[in-house]
Formats: C-alpha cells, sequence, structure tokens
C-alpha cells in the first residue's frame, strides 16, 4: 500500500490520480444533486442538514464548479492520462523528472483535501461561485463562507496551480526529450499533439491563476488592494480602502479560464483521432491539418479571454476584437469536428463501447460548440450572459464532452491496467442512459437561459420574477440529472467487477490498435507513422503498428 | 415555443431577429450533424465486405470526402464571419456610439441586495455622496451629502421610472461587490463595478412593468435582488417626477 502511494512508477501515478478524481466527481455529483432538489423542491429538509439555506446553494454551486472542474476535469485527462500512456506513445522509458512528477501528484492530493476542508470549517465554503470575483471574495463581511472558507479555497487554488504546472512542464520535457529513435515529430499520435499543446497552455494559464490568487491572499491579509477600490460600504460600514480595481481579477482569471477550457478538452480530442481511427480501421485522413488545428487552437485560445468579459463594463472596443478571436477559433474547431464526421464514413464502423463514447464525445462537443458562435458575439452574450444559456453550453461542450471522452479513454486503455476488457453490454448500456440522461439535464438549460433565468439564482420565484412557466423545465433537468448519476453506479460495477471477471485478453493488443502503449516490445525502434491502418501487410491484419519495422514500400 | 420575454426596447427588435436567425441555422447543422452521426452508426458496412479489410485504393471514397469537407469548412467559416459582423453591427449601435443628445439620465446603484435609482433632480446634478454617510436604515442608502447644494433635489427610488420612447443614460455603479444589472424585457445587460462606473445607453418603447435582476452572484441573496422597471408615457414621466421633485424639496426645507 505505501509503496503504491509513493510510487513514481507513471501508471501507478495515474491510477493514484483517478482515483483522487473519483473521489472528486463523487462529491462534485452529489453537491450538483443537492442542487437541483433545492431548485425543485425548495422547502424539503434534508437531513442531517435541514432545509437548504440561499448561502448553503452558493456554496454548493462553487464547491460544484471547482472540484469539477479543477479536480475531475483537469486532472484526468491532463494529469491521469498522461501518466497512463505518454511515455509509452513516444516509447520513452518513464517520465524526464520522475519525482517531481510524483511530487506534482502529492500536491494535487494536499489541494483537494485543503478545498473539502472548506465544508468544515465554520460558515462553511465560499459562495461567490468557481470564478470568485472580489470584492465579493476579497472582503470577509460581504457574506458566509467568504472567511476561512474563502481561504482554504484559495490556498488549494495555489497549491493545484503549483502541482498543474510542474507536471506540465515535466510532460512538456518528455515529449520533447524522451522520444524513442524514430518517433519524429509527424509521427506523434494526435493524443501526444495534444498532450503538448495543453501542457503549455497549463503552464501559461495556471501561473496566470497562480498570481491571482496568491495576490488575492495578499489582499485579504496584508493590507495590499490589487482589486480593492476606494469607497467600497458593505453592510452599510466602509470597508478598507484601495487602489485597485476588480478588473485585474476578472482578467487574470479569465486569462486562466478560458486556456483551461482547451486544457480539459484538447486531451479529449486527440484521443477522439486516436479511437476514431482505431475503431473504422482507417487512417485519420488529414493528420498535418489536425496538428495545425490543434496548434492553432491553443495559441488563439491564449487570445479569447475577453469574451468571458463582454458586459464587464470593459471598452466595447475590447468586446469587438475578443469577438473575432473567439469566431476565429471556432474555425480549427470546425476543422477537427468536420475530419471526424468524414471519418465515420470509411472503412468499417466497429461501435464498440470506446467508439460509442467518442461518438457522444463528438454529439456534445456538436451541441455545445455550437452556441460559441452566438456567445462570441457581444450583442447577443449582453441578453444571455450569466444566464442558464450559458450553463448549457459549457455543460455540453465541457462537461459532458469532457467526461465522455474519459469514459471512453477508461474503456479503451482498461486492458493496459488489468488485462481484461470491461463487459461490453454494460458498457452500452452505461453509454445509452447517460446519453439521453445528459441531454435531457443540459439541453433544456437553453430554455432557461432564453427565457432569462441568471444563474447562482438558489431559488426561481424572487420579489418581482418568478419565472413560473420554467417550473415544468427545472423539474424534467432535475429528474434527468438523477438519472445520469444513477447509470454511473453501472459504470462503477463494471470498473471494479471486470477487474477479476472482465474478457481476459491473450495478447498485448486488444483493440488491434497502432499506438505505441500497445506494444508487446519494449524498446521499439519506431518506424511508421500512428494511424497505419490502410495497407494490409498480412490478410486479414490491415494495419501496422508503429513498433513494427518500417513498411517495405 | 417562443422562450424569449417580450421586448419593451428599441433595440431588442433587431437583436431578437438576430439571436433567432443565429439559433436557427446553428440549430440545423446540429441536426445535419447527427443525422451522419446516426447514418454512420447504422448504415454500417457489413463484416467481411472487401473494402472493409483490404487495403484502400486510391481512389477509394477519400478525396471526395476531403473535398466535400475543406468546403463545408470553407461554408461554416463564412457563415461564422457573417454572425461576427452581423452581430457586431448591434454592439457597435448600442455601445460604441457617442452620447445620445439630451438623454434622460439616471444613476443605477446596486448594494447587496437592492437596486437603488437617483435621478438628478431640477439642477441636473448628482450630489456627492460620502462612503461614511451611507445608512439605509435612516433614509440615506447612497450616502448623500447634505452640505452638497447639489444633493438637495436629487431624488432616490426604488422602483425605475423611465419615459417610453426616449434615449436613457444610465451611470452604473456598486457600492459593495460586483452586481449585474440585467433587465431581461430590456434586453440589457451590464455588470456594475465598484470603483469603476459605466454607462449603459437604450431607448424604451413599450409602455409597461419589467423587472430587473442581478446577474452576477453577489451574495446569499442574489436571488432575491430585484427590482421593477415601469415604462410610462413621457408626460406620465413628467408629472411623476414634478412629484417626487417637490417632495424631496419639502422635505428638504
Amino acid at each position: 500500500m505505501t509503496r503504491r502511494l509513493f510510487t513514481t512508477n507513471p501508471r501507478a501515478l495515474a491510477l493514484n490520480y483517478l482515483f483522487l478524481a473519483l473521489l472528486a466527481v463523487i462529491t462534485g455529483t452529489l453537491l450538483s444533486l443537492l442542487m437541483r432538489i433545492h431548485r425543485t423542491w425548495p422547502n424539503l429538509a434534508i437531513p442531517p442538514h435541514g432545509v437548504i439555506r440561499p448561502e448553503d446553494y452558493l456554496a454548493l454551486v462553487t464547491m460544484h464548479g471547482t472540484l469539477m472542474i479543477f479536480f475531475v476535469l483537469t486532472v484526468v485527462p491532463q494529469s491521469a492520462f498522461p501518466n497512463l500512456v505518454l511515455p509509452a506513445q513516444i516509447g520513452a522509458e518513464g517520465m524526464a523528472f520522475s519525482r517531481l512528477n510524483a511530487a506534482a501528484f502529492w500536491i494535487t492530493a494536499v489541494s483537494l483535501l485543503v478545498l473539502l476542508a472548506a465544508f468544515f470549517v465554520p460558515e462553511g465554503a465560499p459562495i461567490s461561485g468557481w470564478t470568485n470575483y472580489p470584492p465579493l471574495s476579497a472582503l470577509s463581511a460581504a457574506g458566509p463562507g467568504q472567511t476561512t472558507g474563502m481561504d482554504l479555497w484559495l490556498v488549494a487554488i495555489t497549491l493545484f496551480c503549483l502541482a498543474s504546472v510542474l507536471s506540465s512542464a515535466n510532460f512538456l520535457v518528455t515529449i520533447l526529450n524522451n522520444r524513442a529513435p524514430g518517433m519524429t515529430f509527424a509521427r506523434l499520435p494526435l493524443t501526444v499533439w495534444s498532450w503538448l499543446v495543453s501542457s503549455g497552455l497549463t503552464v501559461i494559464a495556471f501561473t496566470a491563476l497562480f498570481v491571482a490568487a496568491s495576490l488575492l491572499l495578499a489582499d485579504r491579509h496584508f493590507g495590499t488592494s490589487f482589486f480593492l477600490p476606494s469607497g467600497i460600504v458593505v453592510n452599510g460600514i466602509p470597508a478598507r480602502s484601495g487602489t485597485g480595481t476588480p478588473m485585474l481579477w476578472l482578467h487574470l482569471f479569465w486569462f486562466f479560464g478560458h486556456p483551461e477550457v482547451y486544457i480539459t478538452i484538447l486531451p479529449g480530442m486527440g484521443l477522439a483521432s486516436s479511437i476514431l481511427a482505431n475503431f473504422t480501421r482507417r487512417p485519420v485522413p488529414a493528420y498535418r491539418l489536425m496538428v495545425i488545428a490543434t496548434l492553432l487552437i491553443g495559441v488563439l485560445g491564449l487570445g479569447v479571454w475577453g469574451h468571458h468579459m463582454f458586459v464587464s463594463g470593459m471598452n466595447p472596443y475590447a468586446g469587438t476584437a475578443f469577438g473575432l478571436t473567439t469566431i476565429a477559433i471556432s474555425v480549427p474547431s470546425s476543422a477537427e469536428v468536420l475530419t471526424w464526421l468524414v471519418m465515420l464514413f470509411r472503412g468499417r464502423l466497429h461501435p464498440t463501447t470506446p467508439m460509442l463514447f467518442i461518438l457522444g464525445f463528438l454529439s456534445f462537443f456538436i451541441a455545445g460548440g455550437l452556441t460559441g458562435p452566438i456567445l462570441a458575439q457581444p450583442a447577443l452574450d449582453a441578453y444571455l450572459h450569466n444566464t442558464f444559456f450559458v450553463v448549457a453550453h459549457f455543460h455540453l461542450v465541457m462537461a459532458m464532452a469532457g467526461v465522455f471522452s474519459i469514459f471512453a479513454g477508461i474503456y479503451y486503455w482498461y486492458p493496459l491496467l488489468t488485462g481484461r476488457r470491461m463487459n461490453e453490454l454494460l458498457g452500452k448500456i452505461h453509454f445509452w442512459i447517460s446519453l439521453i440522461a445528459a441531454y435531457g439535464a443540459f439541453f433544456p438549460m437553453h430554455f432557461a437561459g432564453l427565457a432569462g433565468e441568471p444563474r447562482h439564482y438558489s431559488q426561481l420565484n424572487g420579489p418581482v420574477e418568478s419565472f413560473t412557466r420554467l417550473i415544468p423545465v427545472e423539474r424534467g433537468i432535475t429528474w434527468s440529472a438523477f438519472l445520469l448519476a444513477a447509470v454511473q453506479l453501472v459504470f462503477l460495477f463494471n470498473v471494479f467487477w471486470s477487474a477479476r471477471r472482465g474478457v481476459a485478453e491473450s495478447g498485448t493488443n486488444p483493440w488491434r490498435a497502432t499506438t505505441l502503449e500497445w506494444s508487446p516490445i519494449a524498446h521499439p525502434i519506431i518506424g511508421n507513422s500512428p494511424y497505419e491502418y490502410a495497407p494490409a501487410p498480412a490478410p486479414g491484419d490491415n494495419f501496422l503498428p508503429q513498433w513494427e519495422p518500417e513498411k517495405p514500400f | 415555443m417562443n422562450w424569449l420575454p417580450p421586448d419593451g426596447a428599441l433595440h431588442g427588435i433587431a437583436l431578437d431577429n438576430l439571436l433567432r436567425w443565429n439559433l436557427a441555422i446553428l440549430f440545423w447543422l446540429f441536426v445535419a450533424a447527427h443525422v451522419l452521426i446516426v447514418a454512420a452508426l447504422l448504415l454500417r458496412r457489413p463484416r467481411n465486405s472487401p473494402s472493409s479489410v483490404a487495403a484502400p485504393t486510391k481512389t477509394e471514397t477519400l478525396r471526395p470526402l476531403l473535398i466535400l469537407e475543406f468546403l463545408t469548412l470553407a461554408a461554416v467559416s463564412a457563415l461564422y464571419i457573417a454572425m461576427d459582423v452581423t452581430g457586431h453591427q448591434l454592439w457597435a449601435a448600442s455601445r460604441e456610439q457617442p452620447s445620445a443628445f439630451q438623454p434622460v439620465e439616471v444613476e443605477i446603484t446596486g448594494v447587496q441586495f437592492q437596486w437603488y435609482f437617483r435621478y438628478p433632480g431640477p439642477d441636473g446634478v448628482y450630489g456627492a455622496t460620502r462612503p461614511t454617510l451611507v445608512s439605509a436604515p435612516t433614509g440615506n442608502p447612497l450616502g448623500l451629502d447634505p452640505t452638497d447644494p447639489h444633493s438637495a433635489d436629487d431624488i432616490v427610488s426604488s422602483i425605475l421610472i423611465l419615459p417610453a420612447g426616449e434615449p436613457i443614460d444610465i451611470t452604473l455603479q456598486s457600492q459593495d461587490v460586483i452586481h449585474g444589472f440585467f433587465v431581461p424585457g430590456m434586453r440589457l445587460k451590464q455588470d456594475a463595478i465598484p470603483g469603476m462606473p459605466g454607462h449603459l445607453q437604450f431607448t424604451p418603447a413599450t409602455a409597461g412593468d419589467y423587472s430587473i435582476l442581478c446577474s452576477q452572484v453577489c451574495g446569499l441573496g442574489h436571488y432575491r435582488m430585484q427590482a421593477r422597471l415601469r415604462i410610462v408615457s413621457p408626460d406620465q414621466y413628467k408629472s411623476w417626477l414634478a412629484d417626487r421633485e417637490r417632495a424631496v424639496l419639502k422635505a428638504a426645507r
């Protein structure tokens, strides 16, 4: 046990990360169900807590967002999966800095414990949402949870930033320096290209968040005023006067926050290309285009943060410029989607569970992505900003697409860890019910948003506006959320059951894949590009793995 | 089904049209992509069909598919650009224009968890405010300074009354944390940032009552930080304002 915990072996670390993310996702899901219960039955007392108060609801929102975005959607694709397969996929012995890599896991684990501790301190967890805009997050008097709970959030996030930068720097060096002989850039699997870009983004973006969180801690405890202007009065009492502005936090936070979206989704996009090639038995048709699109998304992703701030009072000309960069980034994103659609019509499509989850990923990526060009227009965003339309958008394009690619990865790479496949029937039940329930939970949020319902409302009926016609919609969302959460039990059962009872694999390459994590050879010399599914070296065996000798012609 | 609340602002007509055609086109793109995905799942090549195992020949579907892909990419890129251009026209009209001639001026202040509306009174100038004088229980929620001669005629209201058909210039500010001034019925939203007063211009068109919400989480009472906007005819507005002015000046004396 101790050896397992304090390992520097990347695969063992990947498992540690996966269990950490499992703890986070279970907690985050339960929090979201409590939110749904409160929105649908506001007066229901939940033992042992009792009726959820408005501040409790906001604490649930804050912690749900923080857990899911950092500890699930970042940790799994950007920490667990690279540890699982990145060294193998480039033919490396291990990571470039294996102790640093292990240290990153430990800092992440401490960060999670610090964050969860916020539930147990007086006044509870912070209530200012995962974006924690000051002055609400800077002044303890501004609300319950903004004292110790807020400090714990900031410390947890500072630690998380540190861990992410360390582990991503390690991935960058590993990809650049530790490739096996013959593994040229043109032969990198698209997953590795994705990790190259997302690791670069992580180093840049999480540094900005580290700075922002540190400065906010300084504002709270060391008398600085990076984010505090003068003239603030909270509860009738003048607050400490300052010379800063909350706008600085918005810029720093979103300079992190938007690249973060691509950090969570780029690895899934790379995996989608690999899995589509594998289960249609055809190469990725436009490999270079996919690489360029991935790089473009990375570069443009650093210049779109202002689209979160169209209505913040930022200069309207800046809004125009950020609208343009945001429209620009939908072009490489569309190029990737169209390539995946083309891949569906080549060769024979094998609807295995990993393939189905990638189709689900594709479906959500399209559904959520298509509202991007609407929200990229400042004029339209000025109506839709911070309504449930935005909640629908990012839950589809980031959360559901991200989670479905995570499931695809787990079903796909499971034999690497256990030598067995997960049960296909349970996998398909898991897929179809999750797909339907996720659409049921998140698609109707578009309508709530169009009706003007703002986010972060603990109840629908206020003193002036009561959104009564949304009550049936809200109820449907709640029941779908329950179904979505419940069917994950099938997945959990499958994970643990298949470890002992799953179909045992005879060879090392159950999916007849071409990338190196399936190689039976320890020190391969790379002779082929990553997706040689076309030419048939032997009858019935129409693929050429990267570890096989170079093709004769 | 039409989910948007009824629009009462002049700029809202064009905005709603833009939003509707954007949603319609993108919805059909969503449907088209899903038809393709479902078709790929249902119309699978039979197991052991020659093209599923053997090497694809040079003429196999790839080249026409790639040409189709690039044409589609060009088309959707053109669509995105068209959306950006048409969207920008509305943004420019509402935010990148100089102030209207002689607008009706009102100052809006967000406070946990209230909206306050201040009219400058007959002198047309807002009186000075001081943080130390803020005291909602004694009827001075904005901290008006009585020593400033301009503050005596200022009208502070908890309902926003504005005339239909006249350009409005809002000065938007916050006393404590960031609030979001959101009037769904006026298609209007902007954050109130403490320390950084902002401006917002619009012209209400239709008389009636509209809800003012807070769209930026501001604390435990965020959900109940609401107020009412009442759009009345210019004559009704003038008489309401005159009544309030008389009352304020009487109280000051």
